[in-house]
């Protein structure tokens, strides 16, 4: 067996790591989120349950949560529906092509997200490479306004940046689809989609709730796409949130929201976890 | 003697050919897989494809179910292009070496799937599959996962879901190599008797010729992609046409020996024997050797050859032994005799002439 200092040796540090860097901050978190701000900008230790509920009694934040949730969705189910199709391509029929394919998907994730997210502004302003090419063409005959700063700039920007993230898990689960199953299928006399629809699809579930939940919880918590393109009714839950610790110095509002944000995730993680766990087959 | 005399319980005539492989190529990344395989399989038959790993035997019934595409040839079914369908839609069944259960179905709809795809009256579906269950004794484990089967039961349920289709043709790609010695050997009985209940058309492949032996109407010999020979069991082992043929299917001793007006001589050996001269090779099975009484003086008879040989080694078998022989001139003889007590020194052997068959020499086809 191991010794007591080699067993020691590889628990305490990632304890001292999780106790200090996520146990620590987040029962900071949560204390804030019952103290108050006084009419002197400063944080008094009153403990209350004020700030719960404000977010409940101000209809911004409710709106806002929404909107972030709707636009989480809507990448959610946008990621899956090119994901899908790109991971299914390449683990069944890209053959020769599904390395390079592969490397392509993934070389995206390499360049900085800033980056990506600029590179929608260049893509969807007024003076932007759309615009450009739409007045070129004669479509249009003056730049159109609402490409960008809408939550559809922030959802076509999350969806490009949180595709290859949704791509893996399903790719991964796809390459995991014993072939001799698929041929199984066809012997049968099961047609290519029929097999698709009663084989590949239900034993690559655990990837696509993976890969969609990817998606989901990254964007519901972005902030950095709706601040870059996504304009006054871009505004997503996050953005509030900075604004909160930043400018409008309310940190313990600031805490309750993060706090129900972190409840909604976690919550979310452990509901497809558990869906995950019942569509894996040994 | 050995030779084909004994007919198999299954007649053949030319016209109930149900399986018509017609000059079959093959080649992965330009390697020759099959070469120009031509092959008649009949309506109800066993038919083995016997072979070692490598031999493209899998290829060869993977061609037949349509998992691979051919590089030459043809295959016919019943008086129709089987190689232009594809696999969904041929009725052909096959039980693969890794059973390839659906780990997300009950054991009920994995034997239900091809009845719904190929979509059988709902109402005939439960019975069917009951039936088809009930057929390979798994009724009690219709509502089961897979992942709790094991093995042997999973290839059960393989067998049955492959069967309620009531194919053509089933496939059955090296189905019995997973199992333990004693559940092999009780699953070959079943299979044969189950293959004798259902009337179907059966595919087997194997790499173990006791296997091959003991369950096929015919066998097919498939050595690197080119047929050896295709006989029934009795005959192929009877009257083997190749060295490899005599060697993979059985042991035996090849004798390299020198034909002269009617005559071979092997060594020391010599025996009676008709065909071309010049060199010529023969197979005489150990179990064809007897051991001949020392007193009695060798009968000066043409159905009988004698010699004499240095006992080597003896191996007991219970109620038979293994003797290896050293006749001199390098000349080594394996004999398998009713246990004779233990034995040593030089002694006399005979054997019956028609015992020693004429084989081709065949250098890789």
């Amino acid at each position: 067996m191991y010794s007591r200092g080699y067993k020691s040796a590889v628990t305490i540090p990632p304890l001292l790591w999780v106790t200090f860097f996520l146990l620590v901050p987040y029962a900071i978190l949560f204390c804030y989120s019952f103290w108050s701000v006084s009419s002197l900008q400063t944080i008094v230790h009153n403990w209350n349950l004020q700030n719960y509920a404000q977010l409940f009694r101000n209809p911004l934040y409710l709106t806002v949560l929404l909107r972030s949730i709707r636009i989480a969705g809507a990448v959610t189910l946008l990621a899956l529906l090119l994901g899908y199709p790109l991971a299914y391509y390449l683990s069944f029929h890209a053959a020769k092509r599904k390395d390079l394919l592969y490397q392509l998907v993934i070389i995206p994730l390499w360049a900085s997200y800033l980056v990506r997210g600029y590179a929608w502004k260049t893509i969807l302003g007024s003076d932007g490479v759309l615009n450009g090419f739409l007045q070129y063409l004669h479509i249009t005959h003056r730049p159109v306004e609402f490409f960008l700063y809408s939550p559809f700039a922030v959802i076509l920007t999350l969806t490009h940046i949180y595709t290859p993230f949704t791509f893996l898990p399903i790719y991964a689960s796809l390459e995991h689809v014993p072939r001799n199953l698929v041929e199984a299928s066809h012997d049968l006399g099961a047609s290519p989609f029929s097999t698709f629809l009663h084989v590949i699809l239900p034993l690559s579930l655990p990837g696509i709730l993976a890969g969609a939940t990817f998606a989901f919880v990254l964007t519901l918590g972005d902030f950095l796409a709706p601040l870059l393109v996504g304009g006054p009714s871009g505004i997503m839950i996050s953005n509030i949130v900075v604004s909160l610790f930043g400018a409008a110095y309310n940190w313990p509002l600031g805490a309750a929201i993060s706090f129900c944000m972190l409840l909604l995730v976690v919550t979310l993680l452990f509901a497809t976890e558990r869906l995950e766990k019942r569509f894996t087959i040994s | 003697m050995s030779a084909a005399l004994t007919s198999a319980p299954f007649e053949r005539t030319p016209s109930d050919a149900l399986l018509s492989i017609r000059k079959v190529e093959k080649q992965f990344a330009k390697r020759p897989v099959l070469r120009s395989i031509s092959l008649e399989v009949a309506s109800g038959e066993f038919l083995t494809i016997l072979g070692e790993s490598g031999s493209g035997k899998t290829t060869l019934l993977r061609l037949i179910a349509g998992f691979e595409q051919l590089d030459g040839g043809e295959i016919w079914m019943g008086g129709e292009r089987l190689d232009e369908i594809p696999a969904y839609r041929r009725q052909v069944n096959t039980v693969f070496q890794s059973y390839a259960i659906f780990p997300h179905l009950s054991v009920f709809e994995n034997v239900a799937y091809g009845l719904r795809a190929k979509g059988a009256p709902r109402n005939e579906i439960p019975s069917r599959v009951t039936q088809a269950l009930a057929m390979v004794k798994m009724s009690e484990f219709e509502r089961s996962a897979p992942s709790r089967l094991s093995g042997g039961q999973q290839q059960r349920v393989a067998l049955a879901r492959a069967l309620v289709n009531r194919p053509r043709v089933l496939l059955l790609d090296e189905p019995l190599s997973a199992l333990d010695a004693n559940l092999r050997r009780q699953m070959q009985i079943e299979l044969k008797s189950l293959q004798r209940e259902v009337g179907i058309t059966f595919i087997f492949v194997t790499h173990d010729q006791e296997e091959a032996m003991a369950l096929s109407d015919r066998i097919a010999l498939l050595r690197a992609g080119g047929l050896e020979q295709v006989a029934e069991p009795r005959e192929i082992y009877g009257r083997p046409k190749t060295a490899y043929a005599a060697q993979f299917i059985g042991q035996t001793n090849l004798l390299r020996a020198e034909v002269r007006e009617g005559s071979a001589s092997a060594g020391p050996i010599a025996w009676p024997a008709a065909g071309p001269s010049g060199p010529a090779t023969f197979s005489l099975r150990p179990e064809s050797i007897r051991l001949a009484s020392n007193s009695q003086p060798p009968a000066a008879s043409g159905a009988t050859a004698h010699f004499q040989g240095q006992i080597k080694n003896q191996t007991f078998g219970g109620a038979m032994d293994l003797l290896e022989i050293d006749c001199g001139n390098s000349c080594l003889i394996r004999a398998r005799v009713p246990s004779p007590g233990s034995l040593s020194g030089q002694q006399k052997f005979e054997f019956n002439t028609g015992d020693a068959v004429r084989v081709l020499e065949s250098g890789g086809t």
